[in-house]
């Protein structure tokens, strides 16, 4: 029982990381219709100034994770600004840019805090362990779960509640009769590149908690779970990345526990293409 | 970027492109029976390519030092490993060109099937004790019918989808690879090929040539095969399929089909890479199945100019050599005495190339390929006079 606790916490931990990048993903894809490859590279950025501000800067650890924050979206809108948006008129090369963008960031990090992973602060208070059922587990794994609970609600009450929510909505429903409409739908591609980038952000300064410490490749090997996570929940739903999320999370954990290890990451890629091959448009059936 | 290019021109095909430039300019000062000399010069530039494989051949009884180029002479064992080494990506690119420049398919996953000759050649001699030949026959054939089989289901979804599947099954095969189900393939280490199932002639520093005539003969093939079907009634409908599919439908010609041959040919030839360079490197290592390997591919595409002839030959090059020089240059006093800020990126040979990359997708929509074209154009532009009649004749033949 209490195995059973701890890998659901640690799978819907785990679960939380990968709606952090994917819910940015889904929208940009939704919308923009690009596959930022370079959204790995958002979250190790945030992931490396989360970790600078709490060492060597000697933030407390919530302002470190602010600042974290802050830089990733900074990124993610110079991104948007400086190389997607000249590339408007050439769908592929869009992709291309963010594949190179994807290179380099993280090429970046490694020359100038190098290859090894890097400890990540621990505050005292998120360090600890509590008992559920049983069984005990750390506390990181449930700030994980409210931030990207607050993420969600957040997402949810800005797309319903907000006009530029609508737009957003409207884009990804349908962009050529939004922009007939005489709405200039190329301002919420900065805003929607803003968003992802701060969650994918958040996601990396967080899963520093998660893993205990930081390492270039971080956001890359998040991606294509991330990919997965897109995929499954319909790309541009948002809640469909949530519940694609909490599923590919447990399932990975339990599958890596009580099958061979490694076989829950062979399980979800595998179910990935078997998704897509029987349901090319998603779970959710909006978007292809 | 016009530095590199010129730079390189002695070792790649980048010399064949600057020639035409060169004789063009020198049509109108020459005068009188213009048109019959530049035909002729025009007849003769079209066997540039011939020239150029001469000289590949003959290149390790060579002794041509060639500093800043490589760091031995030409035909020493280092040098000719290099060259070998960027001939093997120049066709890798080539083989992949077939999908992306070619037929518009944007796999993910190619790595996988040069993984997969890779693999399988290695441990057909390692486990099953077959003869190298046996082996690598083994190894292509497994490529193939892997291409065929995940070539067939994942054609079954289009555009960006299609590019997801197939970097699913390339991570799926990568984490196989990485995680040594019953310690076949040797986890993070990879496997070495065993010395004793190879041909003496094949084996060790001494003869370096004939690896490298192997990797020259697999370049001659990957180009033969990719431009005897792109030339072929299938190639133009490939063509027709990259320009628009919907059309292609319409004229009551299945797309799928045509897409699958182009995959498991792809498929074919990334396997023959995988078996040499399972020669040349002397072992199967996880990094070949990773999906870092198939975007360097992408990188090599786009760079050199893709659905372009010469344009991934020339990409996989550069790229190759420039990820070895430029791990050298990182290593070299002369950036270690630089100050922090230059010091960090150009020490990082991936950094460089990502940010070559995203310059090259801004500045050079087309690749390396069509720059002699975009100069030309640009000129014709300047000049008042225009450019010779001859001269788009010649533009027709380079790219």
């Amino acid at each position: 029982m209490d195995t059973v606790v701890l890998l659901t916490c640690t799978g819907l931990g785990l679960g939380a990381l990968y709606f952090l990048v994917a819910s940015g993903l889904s929208l940009i894809f939704g919308l923009m219709d690009v596959l930022n490859f370079a959204h790995g590279a958002l979250l190790s950025v945030g992931a490396y100034a989360t970790w600078w501000a709490g060492t060597e800067g000697g933030m407390g650890f919530w302002l470190a994770v602010v600042f974290g924050t802050a830089v990733g979206t900074v990124a993610a809108v110079l991104l948007e600004l400086v190389l997607i948006r000249p590339l408007y008129n050439r769908p592929r090369d869009q992709i291309l840019a963010t594949v190179g963008v994807g290179l380099a960031v993280p090429a970046l990090l490694m020359g100038i805090w190098g290859a090894d992973s890097r400890p990540f602060p621990q505050p005292a208070a998120l360090s600890g362990t509590v008992g559920l059922f049983g069984a005990i587990v750390p506390v990181n794994r449930f700030v994980l779960l409210a931030a990207a609970a607050l993420v969600l609600v957040a997402l949810r009450l800005f797309l319903s509640r907000t006009r530029y929510g609508l737009v957003v909505r409207a884009g990804v429903e349908d962009r050529a009769m939004v922009t007939a409409l005489g709405i200039d739908v190329r301002k919420a591609f900065t805003l929607v590149f803003a968003i992802g980038g701060a969650a994918a952000a958040l996601g990396g300064a967080l899963s520093g908690l998660y893993f205990g410490s930081v390492h270039p490749g971080q956001g890359t090997s998040l991606l294509i779970f991330a990919f997965v996570v897109v995929v499954m929940g319909g790309m541009g739903s948002v809640t469909g990345a949530a519940v694609a999320s909490v599923a590919v999370g447990l399932v990975q954990q339990f599958a890596n526990y009580y099958t061979a290890a490694g076989l829950g990451d062979l399980s979800v890629v595998v179910l990935l293409a078997v998704l897509l091959l029987v349901r090319p448009r998603g779970l959710t059936g909006r978007l292809a | 970027m016009s530095t590199d290019t010129s730079t390189t021109s002695t070792g790649s095909a980048a010399d064949g492109k600057s020639a035409p430039g060169r004789a063009d300019r020198a049509i109108p000062r020459t005068g009188e029976s213009i048109t019959e000399r530049s035909t002729l010069i025009y007849r003769a530039l079209r066997w540039w390519p011939i020239a150029l494989l001469i000289l590949f051949l003959v290149a390790p009884y060579s002794a041509l030092p060639l500093p800043g180029l490589l760091d031995g002479p030409l035909g020493s064992p280092g040098s000719l490993q290099l060259i070998a080494l960027c001939l093997v990506y120049g066709a890798l690119a080539t083989g992949y060109d077939l999908l992306l420049g070619r037929t518009g398919l944007l796999s993910f996953g190619h790595a996988l099937y040069f993984a997969t000759g890779l693999y399988a050649t290695d441990l057909a001699m390692l486990e099953l004790q077959l003869p190298f030949a046996a082996a690598a026959l083994f190894g292509i054939g497994c490529s193939i019918s892997l291409a065929l089989l995940l070539g067939s289901v994942s054609l079954r979804v289009t555009g960006i989808g299609f590019s997801m599947v197939t970097l699913a099954f390339a991570q799926a095969g990568s984490i196989l690879v990485q995680r040594n189900p019953g310690g076949v393939t040797g986890g993070e280490e990879g496997r070495a090929a065993p010395v004793e199932m190879l041909p003496d002639s094949l084996v060790g520093i001494e003869n370096t040539a004939n690896l490298y005539w192997i990797a020259l003969g697999y370049l001659v093939l990957t180009l033969a095969v990719v431009q005897w079907t792109v030339s072929s009634p299938t190639g133009r409908i490939w063509e027709g399929i990259k320009e628009n599919e919907r059309r292609v439908e319409v004229l009551g010609l299945r797309p799928y089909g045509f897409k699958l041959v182009a995959f498991v040919i792809a498929g074919g030839l990334a396997g023959a890479g995988g078996v040499v360079y399972l020669l040349l490197t002397g072992g199967a290592t996880p990094q070949a199945a990773t999906s870092d390997a198939t975007l360097a591919l992408l990188v090599m595409v786009v760079l050199g100019g893709s659905g372009t002839r010469w344009g991934p030959l020339l990409g996989g090059v550069l790229y190759t050599w420039a990820g070895h020089r430029l791990g050298d240059l990182a290593n070299s006093s002369a950036i270690a005495d630089l100050p922090a800020v230059l010091r960090v990126p150009l020490s990082q040979p991936l950094f460089l190339l990502g940010a070559l990359f995203v310059a090259v997708v801004y500045l050079l929509p087309g690749g390396l390929a069509k720059l002699p074209a975009r100069i030309r154009a640009g000129r014709s532009k300047t000049d008042t006079v225009g450019v010779p009649g001859p001269a788009h004749s010649l533009e027709g033949g380079t790219t």
